[in-house]
């Protein structure tokens, strides 16, 4: 009687054990109101100055030692098509893109957006996507399993995979040059950029920046920054004179940060592993009779 | 004496022999055995399984490339759209009869109980074998459980539930395997177990039944606004428990028409009662899911996006899932087996659509025209499936699945762990 009371107990306690194995404990990507990193960084890109020369996608390839493109960066017949970053004929970990829009021919600079509670983050299930304090999303090829999970949430379709490496597929995206900023050097693609249209600096100085040139200019620039609120927030900001909803920006994203969308489910994970076993453990008390044949046996076994 | 000896030995290989005879080769000599084999359904499944493992050695030597057409936008394609997504909430059958039984005590089902939890390890099984056949690092499909972890991801969870789940359903289904081989005290060791094993099923079938529906809460603007919904996780558990009903209710029939043989009496002779008990909890559990996906598109105000392409295949889907209900609470008070198994068939064509739909057709649903089912990939998923099935069936002719053996007949279950010993 006594050793099966105990018995109880332990598998009892093993069922607490198994509930706290899903614990999942709170992190920056498990965003409990968390409102970015101080001083973190973040890029500015004016879309009024772009001229298209393609220099920061020569740049960016040099920076992260990419190979040579099919197309040199000078080619500007790959205007063309639109094209997505680090795709095999790009090369890059960014890409420039035209639109013409009422006459106007507008340039637009496409790379990862280094979210400030990005999806990709919280859907890596290695954790191999971090946001760092300083600003860059950036990517741990040692752990990555390859699962492209990423590549699914990120709203920007931004992480690219290797699809014809066997051996070593690593996820392609901006890192924005975390290499370089570590060293205290501005990231390759704001460096070449012959007309300034691109600048690196402290995002909340950017805000101000972008702001200022608004301001100064309004007639120039629409009254929006992209990116000061998308998803939460966006590392890599836009300032443009055309709608950014005629520049292939994604206009549904809302302003919510997407690690919020899966926030609700992950709770109730520990409410379920804890209280089901007793839930369950009641029905089956109630489905069974007092006195079984089996009982008998058990009764035997004492 | 050197003839003792030599008696001796020929008696020994005589017993290995015929032991492995006995087991492997259903009492046949080798030489029979493979000619049993001989027939058209395996000689077509045959030529697929090669092909498709040699379009498998491709995609290990060249990259996923060679086999699948996902690209940086559709980073997913059949192999996880069938293998995991809706290969998962088939093999609920094994939670869904095992609570029924163990949980509930309705022994009505427990003739059909252990192959539910045998489709149900084989479905997680080879969701496993999808998913490192799809990971482009598959050798470190192990990270996740001990080397780095994210538990900010519902992956994460997926990946150690399922996991956690393959090895309860091995622990379940690994009694029949001692019965086969006579192997006694392991077999009363895991009975013994078996209401914690249940638990344990419920557990992490709820919930990573539901995070394959939350994994794509991430991805609202993709899925197409039919689908994706904050209801989402719940709407997946609901299908995965339909799913794992209306699963045993047409495996059931499959081996009432091909596999006789290795099955019992009482197995046979108990599935039109358990069918028809089965259709009215589907007819339940579906009439509570179309209630609920109406709750969803209304509560994410969807219901604009009816016209088109999506919208029509929207339609078709849900029609399936209307109907079905309908139809099963039709059969039951018919006593029509045959029409509860036919609903059985529409709502697993539902699920099926409903998966795909969410994870694979509708994905990119802004980005215009994808390509579709690639047909290298097409022979792979298939010729994964045929192997499932050979498994199934190699198990299903040696272990007392769909019959019980006759050294065990009448041994009740005896809990080591029973929660009334705790008010005794």
């Amino acid at each position: 009687m006594k050793m099966n009371r105990r018995d109880f107990i332990k598998i009892g306690g093993s069922m607490v054990a198994m509930s706290l194995l899903g614990t999942q404990p709170a992190s920056s990507a498990g965003t409990h109101s968390f409102t970015g990193y101080p001083d973190r960084y973040g890029m500015l890109s004016d879309l009024t100055r772009c001229i298209g020369c393609r220099r920061c996608e020569g740049a960016c390839n040099k920076a992260n030692n990419l190979p040579a493109p099919k197309t040199s960066f000078e080619d500007t017949s790959v205007f063309e098509e639109k094209r997505r970053p680090y795709v095999a004929d790009v090369q890059s970990y960014t890409a420039v893109n035209r639109f013409e829009v009422d006459g106007k021919t507008v340039y637009r600079k496409v790379q990862c957006m280094h979210c400030e509670e990005p999806a990709c983050v919280s859907a890596c299930l290695v954790g191999a996507l971090q946001k760092t304090p300083d600003g860059p999303v950036t990517w741990n090829d040692k752990v990555c399993i390859g699962c492209r999970y990423c590549m699914t949430a990120c709203p920007f379709y931004i992480p690219a995979f290797d699809y014809s490496s066997a051996f070593d597929p690593k996820i392609q995206k901006c890192f924005m040059c975390n290499h370089r900023i570590a060293k205290g050097i501005v990231p390759a693609c704001a460096e070449a950029c012959p007309v300034e249209a691109i600048t690196f600096g402290k995002r909340s100085s950017l805000i101000k920046l972008a702001w200022t040139r608004i301001w100064g200019e309004p007639d120039k620039y629409i009254d929006h920054i992209y990116g000061e609120r998308e998803a939460g927030g966006t590392g890599w900001l836009y300032i443009s004179g055309v709608p950014f909803s005629k520049l292939d920006f994604q206009m549904d994203i809302g302003t919510t940060a997407y690690p919020e969308l899966t926030k609700d489910f992950l709770s109730i994970v520990n409410l379920t592993l804890i209280s089901w076993p007793a839930v369950f453990g009641g029905i089956y008390l109630m489905t069974k009779k007092e006195k079984q044949p089996h009982d008998e046996e058990m009764e035997e076994l004492k | 004496m050197t003839g003792m000896i030599e008696t001796e030995d020929l008696r020994k290989t005589e017993t290995v022999e015929y032991w492995i005879n006995e087991l492997f080769f259903n009492k046949l000599s080798i030489k029979d055995y493979v000619k049993s084999l001989i027939n058209p359904f395996n000689i077509i499944a045959g030529i697929i399984v090669l092909v498709g493992l040699a379009f498998i050695f491709m995609r290990f030597a060249f990259g996923l490339e060679q086999v699948t057409d996902s690209s940086n936008t559709q980073a997913w394609g059949l192999l996880l759209g069938v293998g995991l997504f809706v290969g998962v909430p088939f093999s609920a059958s094994g939670f869904v009869m095992g609570t029924a039984v163990y949980i509930f005590g309705l022994k009505k089902y427990q003739p059909v109980v252990t192959n539910a939890i045998l489709l149900g390890f084989l479905g997680y099984l080879f969701a496993v074998v999808f998913l490192m056949t799809d990971l482009g690092r598959p050798w470190r499909i192990y990270y996740p459980m001990i080397l780095s972890f994210g538990p900010a991801s519902v992956m994460f969870l997926v990946a150690w539930h399922v996991t956690l789940y393959l090895s309860v359903q091995a622990l379940e289904f690994s009694t029949s395997a001692f019965e086969w081989l006579g192997l006694r005290g392991l077999r009363k060791l895991i009975v013994g177990a078996t209401l914690v094993l249940t638990v344990a099923g419920i557990m992490l079938s709820t919930l990573h039944q539901s995070a394959l529906g939350a994994m794509f809460l991430l991805a609202p603007g993709k899925v197409h606004p039919l689908w994706w919904s904050s209801y989402m996780p719940w709407l997946f558990f609901v299908s995965a428990l339909a799913a794992g009903l209306v699963y045993v209710i047409i495996v059931s029939k499959l081996t009432q028409m091909f596999m006789r043989k290795s099955a019992d009496e009482r197995y046979l002779g108990s599935l039109d009662e358990i069918t028809l008990g089965i259709g009215k909890a589907c007819s339940l559990i579906l009439f509570t899911y179309v209630g609920l996906r109406l709750a969803s598109i209304s509560y994410e105000d969807a219901w604009g996006y009816l016209n088109g392409f999506y919208g029509q295949l929207f339609i078709v889907e849900f029609v399936l899932f209307a109907v079905a209900p309908i139809m099963f609470f039709y059969g039951v008070q018919k006593k029509s087996v045959g029409v509860v198994q036919f609903a059985a068939l529409g709502t697993m064509i539902a699920i099926i659509l409903n998966r795909l739909n969410t994870v694979y057709i509708t994905f990119n649903w802004q980005l215009g025209h994808h390509e579709l089912f690639y047909w290298k990939e097409v022979i792979v998923v298939i010729s994964i499936l045929i192997i499932e099935v050979l498994v199934y069936r190699w198990i299903v002719n040696r272990m007392p699945v769909l019959r019980q053996h006759p050294d065990y007949i009448g041994e009740d279950l005896i809990f080591f762990f029973d929660p009334r010993l705790m008010f005794k």
